[in-house]
């Protein structure tokens, strides 16, 4: 029932005369018991602020470790060694061998993950030779949202058992809602052994691009969208 | 005012009443027992003046046609407090380490005495919180309650089930076994498919690029201590605008202003 009460009168606007003259800054002109000369800030004033303060930065004090304890991994590159899986003739053009190779260390068998490996075969093979690829190492995470992919010998494709994706032979998308094709391993090989380094996405052309997760693509748009981070990056000049 | 009847007990036990003249308050023990419990409440209540706060917190003004449909909040927080207690318990016997989760579950399942029916009341009580806070949701917004002045109180809701889906994302993990490692892993490149920002996001849920070792005390910490503090306190203010503002009536039932304020009336 605002409407029924009146409506609250305007005081009248005062003459120059009539209006108070502005403070003064300085606090001994204001009569303050104690001032000092040339004083403009007034002790309440100084001591809240310099309270306020003390409050933030004690806060502060454990709050921004706190934060860069949690946000840390983000910004810190992981630790993927070399890892040896097995002699060289272990592995044929054809068709590939599932070998097991340690993702995250100090958690036993959670930290396990299966990759497919064969020897690079110029027929299918259409990338590039260099020193990484004298075989090909292939994850075994979807790129739909990273269920694990199987390689099935009589079709040669990979099939995700989660949501349908089938890949071909080399890892490109046959079917299914995967955005690219499976990420790959850099491998080397030395005194007769094959070993499996660092995590590399590819687009579809199968050129090599920092991992990215599950999900994000890689053509167009998508290497921009979803850019490379600090925890997991390609090997230089690759 | 009619008297309520005696309890049909034999005269002998039943309290003689006062004579003229007795000294005023409890003489035997068994009186002393009797007011024990109004003098302790009283005693703390001198000291903190709690009792205007609750009797301002319970004995509210309802609208006509308030139903059981209004029961839908309380009903979800007391899903939250049955979450709350079940955890603390299970929590005394889970090891949030990824060697050893697995275990401690299945010991908690076979072995602790109760233990499988705990985990159960948390299990199916993280669904039963989900369907109840979106019921509430669905009853707040179809009696439009929403409305002002109760926006914030909606805002915070909306937090509050974006919560209660995060403790159900960080709890799906812990018993690591195949079907909570792999829907972790799903979820979490699902939270990654967010274009600029969700490669950050889901480097921050695994603590790194992959699954590892700190993954799950990651996401036992966030559900354990973190989350729940928040919707604690979220709860808090949420039922505190509730007191403050009162509950609407269903839309249904119509407010009769009193003769003198008609607008007719007013108007000549």
């Amino acid at each position: 029932m605002a409407a029924l009460s009146p409506a609250p009168t305007k005081p009248e606007s005062l003459s120059v005369a009539e209006r108070k003259p502005p403070k003064s800054p300085y606090t001994i002109d204001r009569g303050m018991p104690g001032a000092f000369e040339g004083e403009t800030v007034t002790r309440r004033r100084f001591v809240n602020v310099a309270g306020q303060t003390a409050g933030i930065v004690a806060a502060g004090a454990f709050l921004v470790p706190a934060l860069g304890f949690a946000l840390g991994p983000v910004f810190e590159e992981k630790d993927q060694p070399w890892q040896a899986v097995g002699r060289l003739d272990e592995f044929g053009t054809d068709t590939y061998v599932a070998r097991t190779i340690t993702i995250a260390p100090a958690i036993a068998d959670a930290g396990l993950s299966t990759v497919y490996v064969r020897k690079f075969n110029p027929s299918v093979d259409t990338e590039k030779r260099d020193d990484f690829n004298e075989y090909i190492a292939i994850s075994t995470a979807c790129m739909h949202l990273g269920c694990p992919v199987q390689y099935v010998t009589a079709s040669q494709r990979f099939i995700c058992p989660c949501h349908g994706g089938v890949y071909d032979f080399v890892g490109k998308v046959v079917g299914g809602p995967p955005v690219r094709p499976l990420d790959r391993f850099y491998t080397r090989v030395a005194a007769g052994t094959v070993f499996i380094g660092p995590r590399f996405s590819v687009n579809s052309e199968l050129e090599r691009y920092s991992p990215r997760d599950p999900g994000a693509p890689l053509d167009g748009v998508g290497q921009y969208l979803y850019p490379a981070r600090p925890t997991m990056q390609k090997l230089p000049n690759t | 005012m009619p008297k309520i009847p005696a309890p049909p007990v034999p005269g002998s036990l039943q309290p003689t009443p006062k004579r003229p003249g007795k000294v005023y308050g409890p003489q035997t023990p068994a009186e002393h027992g009797h007011e024990g419990a109004a003098s302790a409440i009283g005693w703390i209540d001198e000291r903190t003046s709690l009792s205007g706060g609750a009797r301002w917190m319970m004995f509210r003004k309802v609208p006509k046609g308030t139903n059981w449909f209004y029961t839908l909040g309380s009903a979800t927080m007391f899903a939250f407090l049955s979450q709350a207690v079940t955890g603390v318990f299970l929590a005394m016997y889970y090891d949030p380490s990824a060697t050893r989760a697995y275990d401690s579950i299945r010991y908690i399942n076979n072995e602790v005495f109760l233990g499988e029916f705990v985990h159960g009341m948390h299990r199916w009580g993280s669904s039963v919180m989900v369907i109840l806070i979106f019921m509430h949701m669905a009853r707040t917004f179809f009696f439009g309650a929403y409305k002002y002045p109760r926006e914030l109180n909606w805002v915070i809701g909306v937090a509050l089930l974006i919560l209660t889906m995060a403790m159900s994302f960080t709890g799906y993990l812990l018993p690591f076994d195949q079907r909570s490692y792999w829907a972790s892993v799903v979820g979490v490149n699902i939270n990654g498919t967010g274009p600029l920002v969700g490669p950050y996001l889901s480097d921050f849920l695994r603590a790194g690029p992959d699954f590892g070792a700190t993954t799950l005390s990651r996401f036992y910490a966030l559900h354990m201590m973190l989350l729940p503090g928040v919707i604690g306190a979220l709860i808090g203010f949420h039922l505190y605008l509730v007191a403050r503002l009162g509950t609407t009536a269903p839309p249904w039932i119509r407010a009769k202003a009193p003769e003198a304020l008609r607008e007719d009336k007013v108007a000549s």
